[in-house]
């Protein structure tokens, strides 16, 4: 889930549930700024952090980097390195196609076009109403199912073109039924 | 859970506990059913989850009328006919369950003991009902080593891996070998690393047992880049244990007393496994400090990849550890002498030190003889893409490709043409039809053009085309290229535009000579192994495919019909009857006719798609 992070967390004085949750979490690696060994827990940390927030904000870069005792720049340096760290947020639906070799010869970029032609969107970009993102991946080891599609963690195998407007509709009415049960709340 | 302190005390743990196991082996005569469903990330996306609760929930209902116990276990390695449940002890073999099966193989099977014949396998030759996986042929010629365990026990339980022995191997090292003599055991063993290049495992460990240092590290290489490989993920998602051992044994050896796994963050179900593994093993007392009371130390953290597939490469993957951008260093130093923190540092991969405790149990004498001359044991190989029997395979080095891909894959899907095998990944090569006898080691698959790699095997059939496959390739390598050095980081820039070039129809006679001096120079000036052998997919295909180079360039046509761009569709008149099938379904609405006349594509507004093709009941739609 997607969350902007609004308030200033700098000073360490928000009420963001989020921002608190990251901060007990840098607690518990009891961190020595003096140790020159202290990043080695910095990929860890960003992986806990996205899984809160959903994206890396640099508000976010830049507390953790404080937590750390190093640099902004050494933190986006990792995160811009890595393909599993973004910096904008994803849809609320995140879809994935996986575009390893067993999957890409048994048709994976044909399904890929079709969302992307259903969603009117490129591959790593989010739906204006903020509902959908496509990303490709690389392999996710299921090449029994070939081609494999994963959709907010629940994985598509042996996917077909024709069937990825199905699917997209499966999630559309399974999202409104949450949003109307939050406002009925 | 009880903490295990001495070599007698494992041994009475192995005597409680290997019943079980001995049932399933059908070393021992039980009454009791046991059942083992596929808990691989295959399988377990399609229900192996739910078909384990399904077969609980029934026997907590029939408790009285017999014993029966059904757990996940790892992969079984026919990915193609997941999810796969195994019914012990007659050994039989279930595959494709549905949880609604699950009523069915209970009510006929566990408790009237008919087979049920509708969810057996049956093979494509004979046409024959099988019953138990040793008579399938995908299994019978696969010698299971690396993944001994895999199938057999359930992970997520240590006291299974116990009951086939587990950490009996270290306990014996630990109480009665010296550091030395186990190096000079895995010397004997001749065991190379199964990562990719081969190194022998005993010359690693001597040279970091060589550097005289208060901190050593062992590392475990989890981060299985190349797509379409996923040897490493089942291993650890169906046996981590053995890997664990595994890397004990390495930290004995060298001196270390801190091991870390590296694995990818792709892999959510291998990290949880490992990660209970882990606590088990520190529960029972394999792990901390003073195992076994040998006053010998040794712990082991994991951690996440990110997603960049330059970190298989272990001097990335330290940076990695280390916290920073994974770019390669320049080697020497070598991790063996200057590692990680700059400390001495052996990096092995996940197959490597799971191949340990079995050559510490049976002895190195005994791996020693499976093989052939330079490359011992056995190989592990993810098959994938277009065959019959997609999955995991075991088999001796020296196993011939046709073997593999013929009597063990099935052959090719829908009864296509096998045209090539892909093996090591973006960093390995094409092998053709002609080399389809070349017995698989490590130096053969260099000779032809390709590498082992870790074992990813993908095979290709008449309708891929090279060329494109050479640029996915590439596309891949241009994508996870760190930029740290300009051959690779431009050279492969340059390259895939070439091949974009080539499969949009745009190529010229010049490409060629210019992709093979590029590929030339990136693979002599990279730094790493991954800008190295980078060119590989647009050699081999050089080498061996140049007539689909050559028609591409010269005819501007696709032989294997899969470059879009080069492709057309057109109608023929006297086929089509005017149904307006294909017009009602052409997304971009380029195809004109009224009813009950003959309709026509406008090409210059074609996409290409095929929905026109698919959607013709007249075959009147035709793609050259």
């Amino acid at each position: 889930m997607n969350t902007i992070v609004t308030q200033s967390p700098c000073c360490g004085e928000t009420t963001n549930p989020q921002f608190q949750k990251l901060n007990a979490y840098l607690d518990t690696l009891a961190i020595d700024q003096k140790d020159p060994r202290r990043k080695d827990k910095l990929i860890m940390t960003l992986h806990y952090a996205q899984s809160l927030f959903g994206y890396l904000p640099e508000i976010i870069q830049i507390y953790i980097a404080q937590r750390f005792g190093i640099s902004h720049a050494d933190v986006s340096g990792v995160i811009s390195f890595y393909n599993f760290f973004t910096v904008t947020p994803k849809g609320k639906i995140q879809v994935n196609v996986c575009m390893g070799t067993a999957c890409y010869v048994n048709g994976a970029d044909k399904v890929l076009r079709e969302f992307e032609r259903v969603l009117g969107i490129q591959t790593g970009e989010v739906t204006s109403d903020q509902k959908f993102s496509i990303e490709s991946l690389r392999c996710v080891g299921a090449c029994g199912l070939a081609p494999v599609v994963t959709i907010n963690g629940k994985v598509f195998g042996k996917v077909k073109p024709e069937q990825v407007p199905d699917i997209i509709e499966k999630f559309l009415i399974e999202e409104t039924k949450i949003e109307a049960e939050v406002i009925n709340a | 859970m009880p903490e295990i302190k001495t070599q007698e005390a494992l041994r009475s743990a192995f005597l409680q506990h290997q019943a079980v196991i001995g049932s399933r082996l059908g070393i021992e005569n039980s009454n009791n059913c046991s059942i083992l469903v596929c808990g691989g990330t295959g399988c377990h996306a399609s229900e192996g989850e739910a078909i384990v609760a399904e077969f609980q929930r029934l026997a907590a209902l029939h408790k009285k009328e017999k014993i029966v116990e059904a757990t996940i276990s790892g992969c079984f390695g026919f990915c193609e006919k997941g999810p796969i449940v195994k019914v012990f002890p007659e050994n039989v073999f279930y595959v494709q369950v549905k949880k609604s099966d699950v009523e069915e193989i209970f009510e006929k099977h566990i408790l009237k003991g008919e087979i049920v014949q509708r969810l057996l396998y049956v093979d494509p030759a004979t046409k024959l009902k099988i019953e138990t996986s040793e008579e399938i042929p995908f299994y019978k010629r696969q010698q299971r080593v690396a993944l001994r365990n895999c199938g057999l026990i359930n992970p997520e339980v240590i006291e299974e891996y116990i009951a086939t022995k587990g950490y009996q191997a270290l306990a014996k090292i630990l109480s009665e070998t010296k550091p030395e003599e186990v190096i000079a055991e895995m010397e004997a063993s001749g065991l190379r690393g199964r990562g990719g290049a081969g190194f022998l495992t005993s010359k690693k460990w001597a040279y970091a047992r060589g550097y005289h240092n208060e901190e050593k590290f062992v590392i475990c290489n989890a981060d299985e880049g190349d797509p379409g490989a996923f040897m490493d993920r089942s291993i650890m998602e169906g046996d981590s244990h053995s890997v664990i051992e595994g890397m004990i044994i390495a930290g004995y050896a060298i001196g270390a007393h801190q091991g870390y796994v590296y694995i990818r963050a792709e892999y959510p179900l291998a990290v949880q496994r490992l990660e209970t593994a882990i606590q088990q093993a520190r529960a029972y007392g394999f792990l901390g400090k003073n195992i076994l009371q040998s006053g010998f130390d040794f712990d082991i953290a994991v951690r996440l990849g990110a997603g960049a597939f330059v970190c298989g490469e272990e001097t990335a993957l330290i940076n990695s550890l280390e916290g920073k951008r994974g770019e390669p260093r320049t080697k020497p130093p070598f991790p063996a002498e200057s590692g990680l923190w700059n400390k001495p540092t052996i990096v092995n991969n996940v197959e490597t030190l799971a191949n340990i405790p079995a050559i510490f149990q049976h002895g190195s004498e005994w791996f020693n003889q499976i093989g052939t001359d330079t490359s011992k044991g056995t190989k592990v190989f993810a098959l994938a893409g277009k065959i019959n029997n997609v999955g995991l395979v075991e088999v001796p080095m020296g196993t011939t490709l046709r073997e593999i891909i013929f009597d063990i894959g099935g052959g090719i899907k829908n009864g296509a043409q096998f045209k090539a095998a892909q093996t090591g990944g973006p960093s390995g090569g094409c092998i053709p039809a002609q080399y389809l006898d070349t017995p698989i080691d490590y130096e053969s698959l260099a000779s032809i053009g390709s590498m082992m790699g870790s074992g990813g095997m993908i095979i290709m059939d008449e309708h891929d085309c090279m060329v494109n496959l050479a640029r996915f390739y590439l596309e891949f390598i241009v994508e996870e290229s760190c930029g740290r050095c300009a051959p690779c980081r431009l050279g492969n820039k340059r390259m895939l535009e070439i091949l974009t070039r080539i499969t949009d129809g745009l190529g010229c006679a010049e490409d060629l000579k210019e992709l093979q001096s590029l590929a030339e120079i990136i693979m002599d000036t990279s730094l790493c192994g991954l800008g190295q052998s980078s060119p590989n997919p647009v050699l081999s295909t050089l080498k061996y495919f140049m007539d689909e180079y050559e028609a591409h360039i010269f005819d501007k046509s696709c032989p294997a019909g899969s470059c879009t761009k080069l492709l057309h569709y057109d109608i023929v008149p006297e086929k089509c009857i005017g149904c307006t099938a294909c017009a009602r379904n052409c997304p971009v609405n380029c195809i004109s006719g009224s009813v009950k006349q003959v309709h026509t594509i406008d090409q210059s507004k074609c996409i290409k798609c095929g929905a026109c093709q698919t959607r013709c009941k007249f075959g009147a739609v035709i793609r050259h």
